[in-house]
């Protein structure tokens, strides 16, 4: 009975699986504290260690009720949890050394065996991996994501995922679609690292509860929970291309029901870098300012949790020539520079119960409001764009019949009113209002053993996109110990916001022209494509080292697509319906192995094919390599007494050649290469950890120092016909270093 | 007075309760359930899942019991128990019987009870 209270306190974002968190300490006979005391639960891949102080924390998945808690030198113990005090658990010495058992560490990312769909969760320590400093730079040591340079003038770093931009991903907060719409281009960049519990990364299809928009997969973060938050949190970066960055979080809890969490983050860039003496800034100089203030109420006995969220962000680059003054130059000839100025204010809340008398049904309700306003010009064009929107989500979960099969089900409706206006070669508003309401029904079964699925289905009535239907299947089976077959398959669906995806474009003398007229977007119509999937994984012993093997494979076919053409003419953008075949076919291999203890390596190769019916003809995507190299080499040492540590972490990318857009009708000064040469980028940190409560680390980037010279055409005359600073496929900065520190309070 | 006001509301409320002596939809029920593995569990929450009623099944080898939420209308702890002594594990309402016991996987031949 208690047991089951228990299982109450959980999270909507995670929907139907109840989480929580288990507190506790780990000691031997004499009651003294044991350090690195291994505590997982049983059957699955997740765990902790315990600190210096035997201390420990673990967040309880809803599936999972035995902790086995290990150590060397000491007897194996497993323990019920039933409720969520904190618990002292006693280990025994073992006398027969033959009995000792082998500990395993946590991994930085985990590759689930047991869940449906093909996620990925990268906690905090791979998060800490790349020090700086936001969403978008996060994803650098994982090779399943790419994330590209920085376009010369914005400074903003795209990703990708299966060889498509982030437009084609669903980017949620807590299962709340977040980078949307206008913030689709610079959305990652407003999310500070530090505010990051962890990543959840689902390549494919996915689910259709939050939606229908995504086609190549899902990429859902979690931010720091108020109530299992440390009072105090500093941390101050800086690099030496003059960019500083500090983190500062408060956390309160008034009571054991209500906690709270200020988040306040600034950075900035004041001085101006040349690196690559092209007379351009190798990135924007700017300011941001960003607030969250997050509250969390949870009444476990009750079976409710909500949150509530208020944020504020203010971000202003400026980009351009070294020696461009806004005040005196702005939308003038006489120096080439661009301002982008950011402003956005959220509210959002989510309220979650869970039935005590039956902890397999629940409620969750999830409201946000958000406003996004943008105004930018980039030489003289200009581009504004405000987006105000609200979102809600109603669902429900329960069984049928018993909890093999589950189900949640629900209905949401979205709001979104664009203003924009696009002043290039013509000055246009294309403001607008979307709205859609759906429905969405999703069935997962689980034989308890080798198999499961999760089948699920929405339909949506959308002003613009029409009624329509979105199905999408995920199978897992386990064929034999330690593996895991997944196949997946579904549509999306979404409304290409061109202007605002594609907005690096603007920064060049680039004419743009839309070719269709009859659509409801922009004259085109909306984008659909499926997504077929396989993946497999075996876990195995190497020699006695645990070793890993992923293999993916899978294919994006767009219907439809919004194409965006810089092929047909170096002197044109063009936009039309896609009118014969569009994919991305990606395959990537994972290799990861513990070479000894805390040595941890990984390597992966993956391999793109994505092509377009372009007017020109089928090509493949510029600015994409075809095969990509990645290699990552992590040790930390045994963690001492007090906690001291020393964490080294080294990444080598490697990328292929890549096809630049075509320039053959530019005068000869002014042609690009048909091909970028093929080059490799290594990155490195190095943390030093002091105590439980300070760490300093140092970090390079591109050490190699690896420099594209010609990132834009035409640079000596920005305002002449050829000016282009949007090829970019490799650093413009060259080497850089930083330093930080990182201060708790616990 | 408050103390008094509680009273009166506990007795009326537990009068009612017995008055009505309903079948509940989501009855929480443990039973002891001897077995020894992860096979032993998969079994387990096998036997419990073929009877029509049972909503929620969840074996713990280290306290040897097994967590219920069962629709009273449909089955009772009883009939879980028969089923899952049917394949071989001791309940502590029902026992094994022997032939069923000799049938399982060596690793899975617990203390019987």
């Amino acid at each position: 009975m208690y047991k089951k209270i228990a299982l109450v306190l959980f999270f909507i974002s995670s929907v139907a699986s109840a989480q929580e968190i288990i507190k506790g300490i780990v000691v031997d006979e004499k009651k003294q504290p044991l350090l690195g005391a291994n505590i997982i639960w049983q059957k699955s891949t997740s765990g902790t260690t315990s600190d210096e102080k035997g201390n420990f924390s673990i967040e309880k998945p809803a599936e999972f009720s035995i902790l086995e808690i290990s150590y060397e030198g000491f007897e194996t113990q497993k323990i019920e949890v039933t409720s969520t005090e904190s618990l002292t658990i006693i280990l025994k010495e073992v006398n027969n050394l033959k009995e000792v058992t082998i500990s395993k560490t946590k991994r930085s990312t985990e590759h689930s065996l047991y869940k449906v769909t093909n996620v990925q969760t990268m906690g905090q320590k791979e998060l800490l991996k790349a020090a700086c400093c936001n969403l978008s730079e996060s994803f650098s040591t994982n090779p399943s994501i790419d994330v590209n340079f920085s376009d010369a003038v914005t400074g903003n770093k795209q990703i990708k995922m299966l060889g498509l931009t982030s437009p084609y991903i669903l980017i949620a907060e807590e299962n709340i679609p977040s980078v949307r719409g206008a913030s689709q281009a610079y959305g990652l960049s407003f999310v500070p690292g530090t505010w990051v519990e962890s990543i959840q990364i689902t390549k494919g299809a996915g689910s259709v509860i939050n939606g229908y928009e995504s086609i190549s997969g899902q990429i859902n973060y979690e931010v720091l929970k108020p109530v299992n938050d440390i009072p105090f949190f500093l941390n101050v970066y800086g690099s030496q291309d003059s960019r500083y960055e500090l983190n500062t979080h408060f956390n309160h809890k008034y009571s054991d029901k209500l906690s709270a969490t200020l988040f306040l983050h600034g950075n900035t860039r004041q001085s101006r870098n040349d690196m690559n003496d092209d007379g351009f800034l190798d990135n924007p100089i700017g300011k941001q300012v960003n607030i969250l203030n997050r509250w969390q109420y949870n009444d476990t006995e009750k079976g409710w949790v909500s949150f509530l969220n208020l944020r504020y962000m203010n971000d202003e680059k400026q980009a351009g020539e070294v020696g461009f003054n806004p005040d005196m130059d702005k939308l003038t000839t006489n120096a080439w520079g661009s301002e982008v100025n950011t402003e956005k204010i959220e509210i959002s809340n989510k309220t979650g119960y869970v039935f005590p008398e039956m902890p397999y049904q629940s409620f969750g309700f999830q409201n946000s409001f958000q406003s996004h306003k943008q105004e930018s010009y980039f030489g003289l064009n200009q581009y504004n764009i405000h987006q105000t929107s609200f979102y809600s989500n109603l669902l429900f979960n329960s069984i049928i019949s018993n909890t093999k099969n589950k189900f949640t089900t629900g209905i949401n409706f979205a709001y979104d009113k664009y203003d924009e206006v696009v002043n290039v070669n013509f000055n246009q508003d294309f403001s607008r209002i979307d709205n859609s309401v759906g429905a969405f029904f999703e069935y997962t079964f689980d034989n308890l053993n080798n198999f499961s699925l999760v089948a699920g289905a929405r339909a949506d009535y959308h002003n613009r996109l029409g009624t329509f239907v979105t199905p999408r299947l995920h199978i897992r089976y386990n064929p034999w110990e330690q593996a895991v077959i997944r196949a997946s398959i579904g549509r999306g669906k979404r409304a290409a916001n061109i202007f605002a995806e594609n907005q690096q474009l603007f920064a060049s003398s680039r004419d743009f022209s839309i070719l269709n007229s009859d659509g409801k977007l922009y004259g085109l119509n909306p984008e659909i494509a499926w997504n077929y999937g396989l993946s497999f994984i075996q876990k195995f012993k190497l020699l006695g080292m645990s070793s890993e093997v992923i293999l993916d494979y899978y294919v994006t076919d767009f219907q439809n697509q919004a194409v965006v053409d810089i092929d047909a003419n170096a002197q044109q953008v063009l936009f039309y319906n896609l009118d014969g075949k569009s994919f991305a076919n990606s395959f990537q291999a994972e290799f990861s192995i513990e070479l000894i203890k805390h040595l941890n390596f990984k390597t992966a190769y993956k391999y793109y094919d994505v092509q377009t019916q372009f007017s020109t003809g089928q090509l493949q995507k510029a600015l994409q390599a075809k095969h990509r190299f990645f290699g990552n080499l992590s040790f930390e040492t045994h963690i001492k007494d007090k906690g001291q540590q020393w964490k080294f972490d080294f990444t080598y990318n490697w990328l292929g050649e890549q096809r630049l857009p075509n320039t053959s009708m530019n005068p000869t000064a002014y042609q690009l290469a048909d091909y970028a040469p093929a080059f490799a980028v290594m990155n490195t940190q190095i943390t030093r950890t002091f105590s439980s409560t300070f760490e300093m680390y140092i970090g390079g980037e591109n050490i190699g120092n690896y420099k594209q010279n010609n990132g834009i055409v035409q640079n000596e005359n920005p305002f002449g016909s050829y000016f282009d600073s949007s090829m970019i496929y490799g650093p413009t900065f060259g080497a850089m270093y930083y330093a930080g520190l990182r201060f708790k309070i616990k | 007075m408050k103390n008094i006001v509680i009273a009166i509301l506990v007795a009326f409320f537990s009068i009612s309760t017995v008055a009505q002596e309903k079948k509940s939809k989501n009855k929480k029920a443990e039973i002891k359930v001897a077995g020894n593995c992860e096979m032993c569990e998969k079994r387990i929450e096998k036997a419990a899942f073929s009877v029509k009623g049972v909503k929620s099944a969840d074996w713990h080898a280290d306290h040897q019991d097994i967590h219920l939420i069962i629709d009273e209308n449909k089955c009772s702890v009883e009939d879980v128990a028969k089923a899952i002594a049917k394949v071989g594990h001791d309940t502590e309402i029902v026992k094994a019987k022997d032939e069923d016991y000799e049938k399982l996987h060596g690793c899975c031949n617990y203390e019987r009870l």
